[in-house]
């Protein structure tokens, strides 16, 4: 089968999906339940479309298969300002807050997190790519901590409004916000798209990357910047999800077998997809909401990372 | 013409590459030599801008290499650095169609394929065109790198060690090969070497860096004597002429 017909049976497989979920079951107020399905429907493709996208992205700079964008901290800096806020504020803030507002806040503080780090760190010429995500790992953690700090101090009750955005949930999708996610994550892809052959020699490594005249550093900063905008973006839409972006590309570089990026990001946003939207129907036909999208994703995620870790020791 | 004026590398406090100056020959095969640590890898990754400078000047064709737009410079050197673990899965074909990247930006044209299908051919890799990398051998693989640099066709080769990890009989292929590149297209080359003795067999031109600075340059006469020798590798060596080729006994 080639690489391109894989593609179509993809978009064929994600459009049936969901079909499925927008009609299965379809009962009471037919204008009502469509609306609100189409909101998660669109909320679940920016999300499976934004995660997929930064990891294959993340991974072709990194030339690593088993990082995820989320070594950088962007999740710890979500967390940090949901806790501080409830910390300061009291939950009331956080669950009264306008939607506006909060993805402003927060998608802001992990952008501005980005900037800052990556402005700090490139001001140096000739910096260690290593370097950058090992400096935001230790960030990561140090949020992490001072996070945890707070939520030891605060009430057992406003701790579990804290819970509530820890995972992320397509159930309670903010759908005004939708609109200038879909902008930013479509200016994103778009980028991505008019430098893909650039990507294409980037997966070659750096020095082959710079020996065919790639502006490697130039090209790497923006990178990062355009996966800082998507993480934070689908972080603020629907809350943090740890793994679904490593299988999701794991999975299109075991279907594709090829180095091009652009059926590699397509594949990967497509998985992404028909994970979310497939996973999401699981959730609410067969546990009837007793669970969250995010907790299925993580297991099987987990389980998925566990087997490459060892596979990826046998090939060493 | 690659000149090298007044050079300067430091990592930390430590000076690696101490003002080095060098001109390199055109059309001629040079051999970078010298001990561990001498700055060889160093200063050939500074002349093909993989690292930056922290001082001086190189100069390509006429003009100073921070002043090149990078994708400029990959029509005019190109480098092969010795480590190539590439991880995205890639037959040969396609890597080295990736030569090419520097003139059609990913896109082939009809004139594009042409150098792809003769590099390939020059370096007798047809048969294995279409095996993937990481079914090859040392040698094969590092011949498909080879035609990559081929196909990238730049007046200029630079090559770190390119004999690493190769048998008796591939380095002899692989150093037939970069001689005919020489002899044959015009190339000029500069190499990274290890083996002393490989590089007096086939190099026009050799330089001998010790401790970040260049001790000795010249002919391959000139620089395979023992007293020459012995000053660079701090080592009690003899020369030989055996059936007219310099040999150093280092045994």
């Amino acid at each position: 089968m080639s690489n391109r017909m894989k593609v179509v049976v993809l978009v064929v497989l994600a459009l049936g999906l969901i079909v499925l979920f927008l009609f299965a079951h379809l009962r009471g107020d037919f204008d009502y339940v469509l609306r609100s399905r189409s909101e998660k429907i669109v909320a679940m493709v920016l999300v499976g479309w934004a995660g997929a996208v930064s990891t294959v992205l993340f991974q072709t700079m990194t030339n690593n298969r088993i990082l995820t964008p989320s070594i950088i901290g962007l999740d710890s800096v979500y967390m940090l300002v949901q806790t501080a806020v409830v910390f300061l504020f009291g939950s009331t803030t956080l669950t009264m807050m306008g939607n506006t507002l909060h993805f402003l806040l927060s998608a802001g503080s992990m952008i501005g997190f980005s900037v800052l780090l990556y402005s700090f760190l490139f001001r140096r010429e000739g910096q260690n790519l290593y370097f950058i995500l090992l400096v935001g790992m230790i960030l990561g953690t140090f949020f992490q901590s001072l996070t945890s700090f707070m939520q030891y101090l605060i009430d057992p009750n406003e701790f579990s409004i804290i819970q509530d955005r820890m995972f992320a949930s397509i159930n309670n999708i903010k759908t005004d916000l939708l609109w200038p996610a879909g902008l930013l994550i479509a200016a994103a892809t778009l980028y991505t798209y008019r430098h893909l052959h650039e990507l294409d020699v980037l997966s070659l490594g750096k020095d082959h990357a710079i020996n065919l005249g790639v502006a490697y550093e130039t090209v790497v900063k923006r990178l990062l910047m355009i996966v800082a905008v998507l993480v934070s973006v689908s972080t603020a839409l629907v809350g943090p999800i740890m793994f679904f972006g490593l299988i999701v590309a794991n999975v299109a570089y075991a279907f594709f077998q090829t180095y091009e990026h652009r059926y590699l990001l397509a594949g990967a946003a497509l998985f992404g997809i028909i994970a979310l939207v497939g996973g999401q129907l699981v959730v609410e036909r067969v546990f009837t909401f007793s669970t969250t999208l995010s907790v299925i994703v993580n297991m099987v995620g987990g389980i998925y990372f566990l087997y490459l870790l060892l596979k990826e020791r046998k090939a060493w | 013409m690659v000149e090298v004026k007044q050079v300067l590398k430091r990592y930390g406090g430590k000076t690696v590459i101490d003002r080095v100056s060098l001109s390199v020959p055109r059309r001629k095969l040079t051999s970078l030599i010298g001990p561990n640590g001498a700055g060889k890898s160093t200063l050939l990754s500074m002349m093909s801008r993989l690292i930056p400078k922290d001082g001086g000047e190189i100069w390509i064709e006429g003009k100073e290499i921070a002043r090149y737009r990078t994708e400029e410079l990959a029509k005019k050197i190109s480098i092969l650095k010795q480590s190539n673990h590439i991880a995205a899965r890639l037959t040969v074909h396609e890597l080295v169609s990736f030569g090419r990247f520097p003139y059609s930006r990913g896109r082939l044209t009809r004139q594009d394929r042409d150098y792809v299908r003769e590099a390939i051919r020059y370096m007798e890799l047809e048969p294995l065109q279409d095996r993937y990398m990481d079914e090859l051998s040392g040698g094969q693989r590092q011949r498909a790198y080879i035609a990559m640099v081929l196909a990238q066709d730049t007046d200029y080769i630079f090559l770190d060690e390119p004999l690493n990890n190769l048998d008796m009989k591939h380095a002899v292929q692989m150093m037939e090969v970069l001689r005919k590149l020489v002899d044959e297209l015009g190339k000029t080359i500069v190499m990274v070497m290890h083996d002393i003795n490989f590089a007096s067999c086939y190099s026009d031109y050799m330089v001998a860096l010790k401790d970040g600075a260049v001790v000795c340059e010249g002919d391959v006469s000139s620089i395979m004597r023992d007293e020459v020798l012995r000053g660079i590798y701090d080592l009690d060596v003899r020369v030989q002429t055996i059936e007219n080729r310099r040999i150093c006994v280092y045994f």
